[in-house]
């Protein structure tokens, strides 16, 4: 198909360069510089989409951000994305796009059966009508109305795309490259400020590119090519196309989101899709210029209806004619110059103006050209289904009220203007407390709440001279406050055509016996019935007008709509606009893809990963690693075929019979010195410190100040002011924030300092009854003898030339030691321990077997200390002393800590002693008790018992202390379980601990 | 995101400290009697307040001092930053 709408000549799009691309199956032919809509328009494409509510046929009403209807499925190298505007997306060879919103097909779309039933269909429908009966919303309800809305399918696949974040900082900020975004980041520049100039658009210019005028003896055009060209060689300048900046937030920081490959077939490698900046402003020029805003009449969704402005930058830019008989509408003098450009390239508009008698230099030029203009004279109805086919038109009575008689005219695009609505989203998102000028019929920024300073059109100055003038002075006092250069800029001469007082009006009456659809926003398909509606029906607040009627909402969030929305409102309720008040603007100003909020943050990135020193080690010796905390862990290491549970089991049943070697890098280390540390560590821990000699271990509890466990851990005395702390992996970063707490705010006078020392010290933990042989060959000048290295014991020693600490501490309930080294040195440390192990038949352990070794011997870990126990629950009263103060000690005091049948460990044996008990599970008194079932407490752990040969679990349970002997159901609704067990003790091997003393 | 001026560091964005808390609550001192109205006020019960709240945060991708904040609640203003020692006059 020929691109019959192009002309001949002009336009800013690069005529060398053929682009085909395909909608709806059908391949078509556009320029390099065309988006998707201007090319799609130069091919006489009018039909682009379906309405969301009646299905009504859409096409294109703007040119740019504004737009509510031309919302396309996107297909690019192999992807899809929703929701993208036709009027943004830059057309690229091999571009795929499709109609959303209707089916089977954009021309016979099924839904649009919703138009005829839309008597049916008003405000609130849905709220109203799927209420009852309760159980048809699941089945009946909610999957229709799901198949019926949204705009565009998002992709289930893994998205291939890369995203990335960047931080900025930056002394002026400038949204939008339009006159006054130009002038105020020249004139900041030139005073040596770091500025930042962002253009949504791929051209910068704004209005410039589209306007009559004439800045310093060029066209308006040529000027700003000037301006960005100088502007890109200055080194304190950033300048930034296709990036929209969308949100204002605290503390003048803004968020923007540059397009970096949307406009080219596929992303350059190393190149990222999108890039979202966080750029914190000294100053922020607000320059985003102004939209235009429809007046409402009968039909005024057709295709074919469309923004005066857009029909004007579908010439100008794209040399598009989006019709050849067209007809404008406007109450202002801003239709006029698109007629003017129509008639420049032989297209004999035909101009309706609301106003009786308007006069000025363009209307004056519209008149000697020869256009044909009615005053007087408004659309009273579009007509034609899927294109504007003729209007219906009529003069108007000076009131506004009274139509006169009914003419239709053959047409086939109606361009209507009601004048300028200021883009004032970024101002109010920053909180600026708007005002309404009467001028204008619109809200402008009035107090600034931060940094933000609005110009141009954005602040209701319609005139290019101010504008100018103002946004020089602007750019030039704000940068001459940061930098404190003064440089002097000329003003340079505008020639403008001066325009008349715009007509404050903004709907057509509907004609007497007619009922037309008058819509106000076209995206969700909400008219001037439905705010009746909803106004009738009692909502007042604009805010409930909003979600009751949908107005305002969705992928344009009402650019076209809201003014138009409380000008009926205001008008219905007697009230002025300014007293209805307009809806929050919240960010984003235009939709942003999850992938750029995201950005790199996902998958494995989403975090860092952390490995320890012996990690390559690990994988060259069939680990299977497990996620701990940030940590990865060997789970355990496979021999052969084994799975999980084999695995695990051999390594722990190797511990217990001759030793074995687990990686315990992980686990949190702090170094506390300092006069008052031994004092710190007794407000800190449950029990007493202060008596701890040097070269000595203790196990130690922490409390929150609301008495529950915070972490436990062993704590070694190094040297007199000197200690070594052990953290849990998971708490070890709060452990140390919370050490910092009391240190700096609570008890400030403690001479201590504590420093994380996790990443200084790799650490292998040796157990089992084969350990002290092992640690004698690899410390063969050491006495590590009962007597010389006893439990809970620590000593310094030499591991093949290499300084190392020995710890007598065990975890697993056996024998056990745990030496450290400097973390470069710890893979050398891992491997002497194995090849000197050999002969001990060492194996290597992973967090499995550690588990099931823990289990066992009934020691509480993350699954009991999970933030709602006590020292009691988890038989570690022992350690709560009575005679000194600590953190939490209160609480402890708390009547339902001291309760009687207060919960407490215990340990489960199935009464099989073959079935595992899923964590988790409930235990109760009675398994065939109606649900809600008692619970009496919960599985935290279970394991094999390797001592026993049979299934082993820990539980906190309701009276623990007296359901030792009792029979109970462990239950699992989840794995569809119920498991007849036995209440034991938690400490099920070696309960009197003579093991690890041995 | 909020722009905290630490007193150590200067200037600098939110996503580096973590919050704390009311910075006006005190711990009751060691080994002293506290009724349990007085420590239900010290552990849970805080004011919501709207408007000027001096609160903690620790600068914790920073220096991993606690600092005191004056803030207003309702509209992010910062007034004023403390060192954690400082008196707030």
């Amino acid at each position: 198909m020929t691109q019959a709408f192009r002309i001949e000549n002009g336009g800013l799009i690069n005529r060398d360069k053929k682009l085909s691309f395909k909608f709806n199956g059908k391949t078509y032919l556009g320029y390099e510089g065309d988006t998707l809509a201007s090319a799609l328009l130069a091919n006489g494409v009018h039909l682009v989409g379906r309405s969301f509510k009646y299905h009504r046929p859409r096409g294109f009403f703007g040119a740019g951000v504004d737009e509510p209807y031309a919302v396309v499925q996107l297909f690019r190298n192999g992807e899809t994305e929703p929701n993208i505007k036709a009027t943004e997306q830059e057309l690229f060879e091999g571009l795929e796009a499709k109609s959303v919103n209707c089916w089977p097909s954009v021309n016979f779309d099924i839904g649009a059966i919703n138009n005829f039933l839309r008597i049916f269909l008003p405000a609130g429908f849905y709220y109203k009508t799927f209420m009852w009966p309760k159980s048809f919303w699941y089945r009946i309800y909610e999957p229709f109305i799901r198949k019926a809305a949204g705009l565009g399918v998002a992709s289930t696949k893994h998205d291939k795309e890369r995203y990335e974040h960047k931080y900025e900082y930056c002394d002026l900020l400038i949204a939008g490259s339009g006159p006054s975004g130009l002038a105020g980041a020249y004139a900041a520049a030139k005073n040596g400020a770091k500025v930042i100039l962002a253009e949504d658009k791929p051209r910068f210019g704004g209005s410039l590119l589209t306007s009559d005028v004439n800045i310093g003896n060029q066209s308006g055009k040529d000027w700003a090519e000037g301006i960005i060209a100088e502007l890109k060689t200055m080194p304190n300048v950033v300048v930034k196309n296709r990036s929209q900046i969308f949100g204002y937030y605290d503390h003048n920081m803004l968020v923007m989101s540059e397009k970096v490959s949307d406009h080219l077939p596929s992303t350059k490698k190393y190149h990222p899709n999108k890039r979202l900046w966080y750029i914190r402003a000294k100053e922020v020029l607000i320059s985003s210029g102004s939209i235009e805003r429809p007046i409402v009449f009968g039909n005024n969704d057709t295709p074919g209806v469309m923004l005066s402005s857009a029909a004007k930058e579908y010439l100008k830019v794209y040399g598009v004619l989006v019709g050849r008989k067209p007809l404008v509408f406007t109450n202002n003098d801003s239709g006029y110059e698109t007629a003017i450009e129509f008639k420049k390239h032989g297209v004999n508009p035909v101009v309706l103006d609301s106003r009786k008698n308007p006069e000025s230099e363009i209307i004056d030029e519209a008149k000697n050209l020869g256009i044909n203009i009615k005053n007087s004279y408004v659309v009273v109805a579009a007509q034609g289904y899927k294109k504007v086919k003729s209007a219906d038109i009529a003069s108007i009575s000076e009131d506004k009220k009274q139509l006169g008689k009914i003419e239709n005219i053959q047409c086939d695009c109606i361009c209507v203007s009601g004048f300028w609505t200021p883009t004032i989203h970024l101002a109010s998102q920053s909180g600026n407390k708007t005002k309404f000028k009467e001028e204008i019929d619109a809200f402008v920024p009035g107090q600034s709440k931060q940094n933000e300073t609005t110009l141009g059109a954005a602040n209701g100055v319609f005139s290019l001279e101010e504008t100018l003038k103002t946004s020089f002075t602007a750019g030039s006092e704000l940068s001459k406050k940061i930098t404190e250069n003064d440089n002097k800029i000329a003003i340079p001469n505008v020639v403008e055509k001066k325009s008349s007082q715009h007509d404050k009006f903004w709907c057509v009456p509907l004609p007497k016996g007619k009922n037309y659809k008058r819509f106000l926003d076209f995206q969700n398909d909400v008219a001037v019935s439905d705010v009746e509606i909803a106004l009738r029906e009692g909502y007042r607040s604009i805010e409930h007008v909003k979600r009751y009627t949908t107005l305002g909402m969705a992928t344009d969030q009402g650019k076209t709509s809201n003014l138009n929305g409380l000008q009926l409102v205001s008008e219905i309720e007697n009230k002025v606009v300014p007293a209805v008040g307009h809806t929050t603007f919240r960010p984003p100003y235009t939709p942003v893809s999850i992938g750029a909020i995201v950005g790199r943050e996902v998958g494995k990135h989403s975090r860092p990963t952390r490995k320890s020193p012996m990690h390559s080690w690990h994988e060259k010796n069939n680990a299977v690693f497990v996620d701990a905390g940030v940590w990865l862990r060997p789970r355990y290491y496979r021999r052969g075929n084994e799975n999980l549970f084999e695995g695990s089991k051999r390594e722990a049943k190797n511990v217990r019979t001759n030793v074995g070697v687990c990686d315990v890098t992980t686990l949190g280390k702090i170094d506390i010195k300092g006069p008052d540390a031994a004092e710190l560590l007794n407000r800190v821990y449950t029990n007493a410190w202060l008596k701890l000699p040097v070269g000595k271990a203790r196990y130690g509890v922490m409390l929150r100040e609301d008495g529950i466990v915070m972490d436990d851990g062993t704590t070694t005395r190094i040297s007199e002011n000197h200690y070594h702390m052990t953290t849990t992996t998971a708490q070890a970063a709060n452990v140390l924030s919370h050490l910092e707490y009391y240190l700096q705010l609570v008890w400030p006078e403690l001479n201590v300092n504590v420093v994380s020392t996790t990443e200084q010290w790799a650490g292998a933990a040796i157990a089992g009854p084969k350990s002290r042989d092992l640690l004698q060959k690899l410390f063969p000048n050491s006495d590590v003898s009962n007597e010389g290295l006893p439990f809970m014991g620590y000593m310094e020693g030499d591991l093949f030339g290499v300084k190392a600490r020995i710890y007598r501490i065990s975890f697993s309930g056996e024998l056990a030691y745990e030496v450290n080294v400097e973390s470069d040195y710890g893979n050398f440390m891992w491997e002497k321990i194995i090849e000197v192990g050999k002969e001990f038949n060492i194996q290597p352990y992973g967090t499995e077997a550690l588990s099931t070794l823990r289990i066992e011997m009934g020691h509480v870990a993350g699954s009991e200390l999970d933030g709602r126990t006590i020292p009691f629950d988890n038989a570690l009263e022992g350690l709560v002393s009575k005679k000194k103060d600590f953190i939490g000690k209160r609480s402890l005091q708390r009547s339902a800590f001291i309760a009687e049948d207060r919960q407490r460990i215990v340990g489960v044996v199935p009464l099989d002693k073959q079935t595992s008990i899923p964590e988790g599970s409930h235990l109760v008194k009675d398994d065939k008790a109606p649900l809600p079932n008692p619970k009496l407490g919960h599985i935290s752990a279970s394991c094999w018992s390797v001592e026993y040969d049979n299934p082993f679990s820990l539980a906190i349970l309701k009276d623990g202390k007296n359901m030792i002997g009792q029979k109970l159901f462990a239950m699992s609704p989840l794995k569809n379980k119920v498991i007849p067990v036995e209440i034991v003790s938690s400490h099920y091997v070696d309960p009197k601990g003579e093991r690890v003393r041995s | 995101m909020l722009h905290i001026n630490c007193p150590h560091c200067g200037m600098r964005s939110q996503n580096e400290f973590s919050y704390g808390g009311d910075a006006s609550v005190k711990r009751p001192e060691l080994n002293k009697e506290v009724s349990d109205q007085d420590w239900d006020n010290f552990v849970y019960n805080r004011k919501s307040l709207r408007g000027k709240h001096l609160e903690l945060w620790q600068h914790i991708s920073g220096c991993r001092q606690w600092i005191k904040v004056e803030r207003d609640t309702a509209t992010h203003e910062i007034f004023r930053t403390f060192k954690a020692d400082e008196e707030v006059a």
